[in-house]
């Protein structure tokens, strides 16, 4: 029964991160039809933000500039990262988006692949190849409940991502914002005679769902803290994967179907040789999708938007 | 007529270019380094190119290479594989036919060598892998050779020294199944393992694939089957998150490695966790004595900071390469001929007393030479613990 406990703690970790960028993939859709393809990479830039505002904070804290306890240089982290990810998200956005808005759907998901790899080998180019390790902001408790080992990372995790999701929500659902995305998802031609600037929105758009890639990026490099410039890109695939499964556009969809993965996917090599996983697991998803082709929240002839 | 004779000018500029052997002459030596500079193991790539900048500076400073009373200048030519396989494969084939080198050392992980090699087998070029030590690299490969021990030796080694040091009895492994170097050193240690306690005693052989970053489920399965110890025969940066992972999950039992884990950047990305395991490698340079201080000295005090296997292992095989040049006796600028002259007197070098410890060459181009044990201490420096001979 611990081995099942255990295993359920590892595939909530886990699932967070899908769900956290699913997240990102899903709202785009909703809003703007189309696919972020860089988003994958989005989450890696996140990261790298994350390691290097952390960087300078704990090298400021040690020079005694500033006293700041850990954890709250972790908080800040998290924030400051969101903030200027979510700008590169709106960088994104601007330059590679924008001017293809009215451009055939094939070449915006171009796009995406391309600044995906701008992204990637940017990174390269700043930082070299050498693989970075992120700094160990919060010390690693072990507590063992009953033959289950968790740690204090392990819960952090999972509930920031549960907070930023329900913080997504109510913005999308509370807001005039959140009114204006959702009124766009609607309709994109309609809306902008009512005042509603399309390009605001996308811009709104892009930048939440880089937040929430930012805060994965970080939360990852708490729990894997080594660092790649090529961490997002499978990253990207399988959160995309979440994303159609989940429905797209939809924000409660993709969030369950981020947990459902990571869920699936610790699952199968608890039960089957290892070697097998994303081979069983990928084959789940495929067959759940012959039978539910739009995702669990999904529907037939619209994308849109919804919570 | 203007036009014919500008494009007439323009071929020829464009041959001059592409061309550099028709404007350079036949007295520079071109040797070939197919190292992995960026991609997964960048550390790795810059040892290589570093050691192999200073074997150059020693033959520059020694006038250049003399061969058969001639002197000859010796020219790197030095091609990143990005740590993948088709891009070494892609590497080596432009050095051989574009480049002209007459020599190739590298790659240096297995997953890039044993597809390297068979390009170079093929173009009947001379190739040295300081590195792999998958069998597979110079198997049948009259052209390839290494300057390394081979898995199948590693294996029996860990699990002799495992058996001995602790006496445990239950094993499990955990490697990347989609790379040739850890897989096929994992099925070696499995083999050795059954051979010492019987079949059944590896209690979990658990796989995932290269890019992984969660090893949470297989290390969950590797606890509850009682193991005793893990071996991981992976590279730096999965290193560090699987013993981070084991220790969260709340593994205290010993992790063991081997040569893969022996680069400057293990304890920089892993940290306190690894302090106090055990892996075999090729060299330690803790309490290094002789021609292998010189070596590590002078890295240093270059490039500030000890140099890790793959750089100490590119040394030797830049010497032999050196010896074997030498050897042959005379270049005569048929590239041809040259490189069958090379990988001859190659061949027929029996002993080499490197800086990675005495080394005697098999039929197949594999050196036969002894293992080091080493146990990251607890200032994650790389000890010296035990030496282990075939």
């Amino acid at each position: 029964m611990a081995f099942f406990f255990q295993n359920l703690v590892n595939a909530l970790q886990w699932g967070s991160f899908y769900a956290l960028i699913a997240l990102g993939y899903s709202m785009v859709y909703g809003v703007l039809m189309l696919f972020n393809f860089a988003h994958g990479d989005i989450f890696m830039v996140g990261a790298y933000i994350g390691f290097g505002v952390a960087s300078g904070l704990v090298a400021l804290t040690s020079t005694g500039a500033v006293a700041l306890p850990n954890w709250s240089i972790l908080m800040l982290t998290i924030i400051v990262s969101m903030f200027l990810t979510a700008f590169v998200g709106m960088i994104v956005e601007r330059i590679g988006y924008r001017p293809l808005r009215d451009a055939p759907r094939a070449s915006a998901a171009i796009t995406g692949l391309m600044i995906g790899i701008i992204l990637e080998t940017g990174n390269l180019a700043l930082l070299g190849a050498r693989r970075v390790r992120f700094p160990s902001l919060i010390e690693s408790t072990t507590y063992n409940i009953g033959g289950v080992f968790v740690t204090n990372k392990k819960i952090m995790i999972v509930v920031v991502s549960l907070l930023l999701m329900f913080a997504l929500n109510q913005f999308v659902r509370r807001t005039k914002w959140g009114m204006a995305m959702r009124a766009m998802a609607f309709d994109y031609v309609v809306v902008p005679l009512m005042g509603v600037s399309t390009n605001t929105i996308a811009a709104l758009t892009f930048a939440l769902g880089s937040a929430l890639a930012a805060a994965a990026g970080i939360l990852f490099g708490l729990a894997y803290p080594v660092l790649d410039p090529y961490m997002g890109i499978v990253f990207g695939w399988k959160a995309f994967v979440a994303a159609i499964l989940g429905g797209r556009g939809s924000i409660l969809g993709a969030t369950l179907a981020g947990f459902l993965l990571g869920f699936i996917e610790i699952f199968v090599a608890m039960i089957f040789p290892s070697t097998l996983r994303d081979l069983i697991a990928y084959s789940i998803i495929l067959l759940i999708l012959t039978f539910k082709p739009h995702g669990f929240f999904g529907e037939p002839y619209s994308a849109r938007l919804r919570l | 007529m203007k036009k014919q004779f500008a494009a007439f000018l323009l071929a020829i500029l464009f041959a001059l270019i592409f061309a550099p052997h028709a404007w350079c002459g036949k007295n520079t030596i071109k040797i070939g380094i197919n190292a992995p500079i960026t991609g997964d193991i960048p550390k790795v790539g810059e040892g290589t190119k570093f050691t192999a900048r200073m074997w150059l500076a020693d033959i520059k400073a020694a006038g250049g290479l003399k061969v058969g009373g001639k002197t000859y200048q010796v020219e790197l030519v030095i091609e990143d594989n990005e740590s993948r396989a088709e891009s070494a494969v892609k590497v080596n084939t432009k050095m051989i036919t574009e480049d002209e080198v007459l020599v190739i050392v590298g790659p240096q992980a297995s997953k890039q060598a044993v597809p390297a090699g068979e390009v170079a087998n093929n173009y009947k070029t001379p190739l040295i892998s300081p590195w792999s030590t998958n069998p597979d690299t110079t198997k049948d490969r009259p052209y390839v050779f290494r300057g390394c021990f081979l898995d199948p030796f590693q294996g029996p080694v860990l699990a002799n020294f495992i058996t001995k040091e602790f006496g445990l009895k239950k094993a499990a492994v955990l490697y990347d199944v989609a790379s040739d170097y850890p897989k096929g050193l994992a099925e070696f240690i499995k083999k050795a393992w059954e051979e010492l306690h019987g079949s059944g005693s590896v209690v979990a052989f658990e796989s995932f694939t290269t890019k992984d970053a969660d090893f949470s489920s297989q290390l969950t399965k590797i606890i509850r089957s009682g193991a005793e110890v893990i071996f991981t025969p992976q590279y730096y940066n999965e290193v560090a998150l699987i013993v981070q992972q084991a220790h969260e999950l709340g593994w205290n039992k010993p992790i063991v490695g081997s040569d893969s884990w022996g680069s400057a950047e293990t304890v920089e990305l892993c940290g306190k966790d690894c302090y106090g395991l055990f892996f075999s490698t090729h060299y330690a340079a803790a309490g290094a004595t002789g021609a292998t201080k010189v070596f590590i000295d002078r890295y240093k005090k270059q490039y500030g900071y000890v140099p890790d296997d793959a750089a100490a292992l590119t040394w030797d095989s830049l010497l032999i390469v050196q010896e074997a040049i030498c050897a042959c006796g005379k270049i005569t600028g048929n590239m041809e001929k040259d490189r069958k002259c090379v990988r001859d007197a190659m061949a027929r070098i029996k002993e080499f007393d490197g800086i990675t410890g005495k080394m005697t060459f098999t039929e197949d181009g594999d050196p036969i030479k002894c293992a080091v044990i080493v146990r990251i201490s607890d200032k994650g420096e790389f000890e010296f613990y035990k030496s282990v001979c075939p």
